[in-house]
């Protein structure tokens, strides 16, 4: 530990030379118009066709609506939406920058061009290579090096950033071979080396988890209590990776021949060696019969007929966009239909459409995006009244409260922060500001780990952290370039000083309320003074519930 | 989700509600004395694996002994490493137990292990012990954190699946009052932040109020707000207390953890950690450990002379212990490196069996096992046992599995 520590501190300088380097030459070699295009041209996806796939959904939950006797939220305003979808997809509140221009886009479908907008925004691939890494990596710090997350952060984030097929991108996870830092794939399986051994289960148990949303990890022991895991299943499945090797030359397997070394496990009754054979939990014929083990295994797990990988991925995609994934534990998943795909079940719905479309994730977040369900308010008159209140939430009636993640809670300060949009754009010190502060920010306001869909409350050190911090110093503090003083010194009134705080911070215009209340502090305040009324105002929206939930 | 939600309302009321809505309704319980004060829990933690050979169960002499001698104890017949001369005269307070095992080799896998009693599991949390104590048997008393960790400890004790609310809470700097307790600003402009934060809050609650407050977003900003005034703060510093005893305890960070340990004790807080990191000694092992033992050695002295001093022995549960041990062979680096089989642990108060020492190691390095091997769930048995906790009791984790507290049984001998 303490080694490790030290070779980091040791290399650290250098790492920031690199950096610099890397950040200086990817920026002479792509001109800013190629990162983020002003304007996207064109869908992906033919827009009619998204429509069906939306309305069937729509018809899923209508019908559910109406099943229940209950009437949906209102559709949410568009400044809701674009502060919902600028969270979900890109980890921040959006810019003054940005709100202003959105507000000046009159046209009806400008949340769907939004969102097209934002998907081909590079902090889109970035902010979701973080999220998804979580639970195909995990968050064990793992060995430095033969473990590289910072490469499968930068490689997942250029296969979203491209597009690639999700099932193209799980294959390279599970049957690539080379280092760590060159593949960076590979380190999807180099996340389970502990002190040079391969845990073969931890394998085998992620694998489940992660791209099928099975968890037969406890079958690693005993047999499922309920679902119909088999110790012998789940044995087979961590054979897949029975002849995984890692070298000093990367991540490579032994040889299929006839004397390869037999993939033993000792039995947990009789304490003797078995040989286990590779195989697959269920439908075996799905597994081609030749070629390396890990290659017949990716193509097994990501095979069209495998409706668990469609509905996996729908389940853990919904959870991201909803903070709520539709089915809890994300990574336990009733068993699909072996009959054939139910249309009235919401996974095996949208699973069907995600697979005949090539697996495309942005046209998955899309569907999702333009769904009633997604842009319904959070607001129900049955959550003040209290009665029926359980069941508009289990029915999606609403758009469910979920408490922001640390990088959203950080991403949003540092965002409201600063007039500009902080992005790949911004000068390089901002954004080596924000990677480390974020850093430090997620430590102290206590990282989720892998199970980040969990709901929880909020926590004491976390409040004292929005409060009293040096980061909420740092950040209401009003300076000539910060968000803060940069509103006192230059809005035109008073009015207009409130409505931009509340529209950097919150994405919205004042109440009536507010206004009464607030403007009363701003009255006749002049440099200072005022510079103070705007700190404190700042002060109170970074820690308004409100800031720190998403609705 | 609907268990779940009530779940939710239950903790809100138990360890949030009424935690602060009563402060000082019963002082006096925490003034208490002897055995009838409520049993704390305190963990001296020895980050990176202290060496039992260079500690509690040296073998001065043989193959595997390396450089230290062997000095007696308190406790008849004990003979421990020189390295600990201050601890030896307080030793009969607690017992030594030479035989722990683990299955865990890797820094944070043991470190779990050796906090909650369960092996890591992919889909799972597992509480902290001291955890699990606050959520059993709260303090209505305390204002401040209800478990606190002292010292910047790799891997803090967390509350699992109870829930972020138990993790401990960190003072890295002991004698500090901690992170983030003073407010940026004087109380007039803190008053117009507060002011303005329940307007704002007000309109969020629009459409929305039983889903607000089941968020406790309120309870936590006042939970907080009424900590960063509290009188209770005072325990985290230690200006007050005589010189003489804090130049005992060490001046450093160790030490005033230490010391620190024992104010909020006398809060009333029944869950603490103090950490000393630094005996990872995969090089020069016999420097290393010898360095750290100088910091380790007075302050645990002090500490269990104070703790006596102050009739609070009998109700605080004392444990020693890092993640493993280290190998009885030495490496070519001088080093030992991870050893989970055989590794040793103090342990005593709150009215535990003191004088005992349990297991035993080969002092040739052959034998894997130790004999009375003790397993991690088996101590934390005990120690819940002792604290009045349930520690077999059954609860249902967020995913639907049912859990015992502590698979482990109760160790008789301690009883």
């Amino acid at each position: 530990m303490n080694r490790r520590r030290t070779l980091i501190t040791a290399i650290a300088p250098l790492l920031v030379v690199v950096g610099v380097f890397v950040l200086v030459a990817s920026a002479a070699r792509s001109p800013i118009k190629s990162i983020r295009p002003e304007k996207v041209t064109e869908s992906v996806v033919d827009s009619a066709e998204v429509e069906t796939i939306v309305h069937r959904i729509d018809r899923l939950f209508s019908d559910r609506w109406h099943e229940a006797g209950l009437e949906p939220a209102v559709p949410a305003v568009d400044l809701t939406l674009y502060r919902r979808l600028s969270l979900v997809l890109l980890g921040t509140v959006p810019s003054l920058e940005e709100i202003r221009l959105f507000e000046s886009d009159g046209s009806p479908d400008r949340i769907d061009r939004w969102t097209d907008r934002m998907l081909s925004d590079r902090r889109f691939a970035d902010y979701f290579a973080r999220r998804f890494s979580r639970f195909f990596v995990g968050t064990d710090e793992g060995q430095f090096v033969v473990f590289r997350r910072d490469r499968f952060w930068a490689w997942l984030g250029n296969q979203f950033h491209e597009n690639r097929p999700y099932d193209a991108i799980v294959r390279s996870m599970i049957a690539d071979r080379g280092l760590w830092t060159d593949k960076p794939a590979v380190n999807f399986v180099a996340a389970v080396v502990t002190e040079g051994v391969v845990d073969h289960n931890k394998l085998a148990g992620r694998t489940a988890r992660a791209f099928l949303g099975q968890r037969i990890d406890c079958a690693q022991c005993h047999n499922h209590p309920f679902a119909d895991w088999k110790q012998a299943q789940f044995e087979g499945l961590a054979a897949c990776y029975g002849q995984l090797n890692i070298s000093g030359v990367g991540v490579e397997d032994n040889n299929d021949k006839k004397d390869k070394p037999p993939y033993l496990i000792q039995d947990r009754l009789t304490l003797n060696d078995r040989n286990v054979e590779p195989s697959v939990p269920f439908h075996p014929e799905w597994m081609p019969e030749t070629g390396k083990t890990r290659e017949r295994l990716a193509a097994w797990v990501t095979h069209p007929d495998n409706r668990r990988f469609d509905r996996a991925i729908v389940n853990r995609v919904w959870g991201l966009m909803f903070g709520r994934p539709w089915i809890q534990p994300v990574d336990d998943l009733p068993n699909p239909n072996e009959a054939g795909s139910d249309p009235q079940d919401l996974l095996d719905l949208i699973g069907a459409d995600f697979r005949s479309h090539g697996c495309d994730l942005k046209r998955l977040i899309r569907t999702i995006a333009a769904t009633r369900v997604f842009r319904t308010s959070s607001q129900h008159s049955a959550f003040d009244e209290g009665d029926n209140s359980d069941r508009v939430e289990e029915t999606w009636a609403a758009f469910p409260l979920t408490r922001l993640r640390p990088e959203q809670v950080i991403g949003s300060m540092l965002q409201a922060s600063s007039i500009k949009t902080v992005d790949q754009n911004s000068h390089w010190t901002i954004r080596a500001v924000r990677f480390f502060r974020e850093l430090d920010f997620v430590k102290e306001y206590g990282d989720l780990g892998d199970d980040e869909l969990t709901e929880r409350a909020g926590t004491i050190p976390q409040a004292l952290l929005r409060m009293n911090s040096n980061f909420a110093a740092e950040w209401t503090k009003s300076t000539i370039f910060s968000a803060a003083g940069r509103i006192a010194g230059m809005a035109p009134d008073d009015d207009a000083c409130l409505d931009t705080c509340f529209l950097v911070c919150l994405t919205r215009h004042p109440t009536r309320e507010e206004r009464s209340v607030i403007l009363k502090q701003l009255e006749g305040t002049k440099k200072d003074e005022r510079s103070r009324v705007v700190e404190d105002l700042f002060w109170t929206l970074f820690n308004a519930p409100e800031f720190c939930w998403e609705h | 989700m609907d268990s779940s939600r009530r779940d939710f309302l239950r903790l809100a009321a138990s360890t949030l509600g009424l935690s602060f809505a009563v402060p000082g309704l019963d002082l006096r319980a925490a003034e208490a004395r002897g055995a009838e004060r409520a049993k704390s829990f305190l963990t001296i933690w020895l980050g990176g694996g202290q060496s039992q050979l260079e500690s509690w169960d040296p073998h001065p002499g043989t193959r595997i002994g390396g450089e230290v001698s062997s000095i007696k104890t308190t406790i008849p017949g004990l003979e421990i490493a020189d390295l600990y001369p201050q601890s030896a005269e307080q030793l009969h307070h607690l017992s030594v137990i030479r035989s722990m095992v683990s299955k865990e080799g890797d820094h944070e896998r043991a470190s779990y292990i050796l906090h909650t009693g369960y092996r890591p599991e992919p889909t799972l949390v597992h509480p902290s012990i001291g955890s699990i104590a606050i959520h059993e048997q709260p303090n209505a008393a305390v204002e401040i954190p209800q478990f606190v960790s002292l010292g910047d400890a790799n891997f803090p004790p967390r509350g699992g699946f109870l829930g972020d609310r138990f993790d401990a809470y960190r003072i890295i700097n002991p004698g500090e009052t901690g992170q983030n307790i003073k407010a940026l600003v004087d109380q007039d402009r803190q008053g117009r932040r507060l002011k303005s934060l329940g307007v704002v809050s007000q309109s969020f609650m629009q459409g929305r109020r039983a889903k607000v407050e089941q968020t406790l977003h309120q309870h936590t900003i006042d939970a907080a707000l009424r900590m960063m005034t509290s009188e209770q703060l005072n325990a985290f510093s230690i200006e007050q207390e005589p010189k003489q005893l804090r130049a005992a305890y060490g001046d450093n960070a160790f030490g005033r953890g230490c010391l620190v340990a024992r104010r909020l004790i006398e809060v009333g807080l029944r869950s603490l950690e103090v950490s000393l990191q630094g005996f990872d000694t995969h090089a020069k092992n016999h420097e290393g450990q010898a360095a750290r033992a100088r910091t380790l050695d007075p302050a645990l002295a002090t500490l269990l002379k104070d703790l006596v001093d102050r009739d609070l022995l009998q109700s605080t549960i004392v444990l020693v212990t890092g993640e493993f041990g280290r190998t009885p062979n030495i490496n070519p680096l001088g080093g030992r490196d991870h050893w989970p089989n055989g590794f040793s642990c103090l342990l005593g108060g709150g009215g535990l069996s003191s004088g005992l020492v349990i297991g035993e190691t080969d002092p040739e390095g052959e034998a894997k096992q130790p004999k009375d091997p003790i397993e991690v769930a088996d101590l934390y048995a005990t120690i819940l046992h002792r604290l009045g906790v349930d520690y077999a009791k059954e609860v249902i984790t967020p995913i639907g599995r049912p859990m015992k507290f502590c698979a482990g049984q109760p160790i008789e001998r301690f009883l």
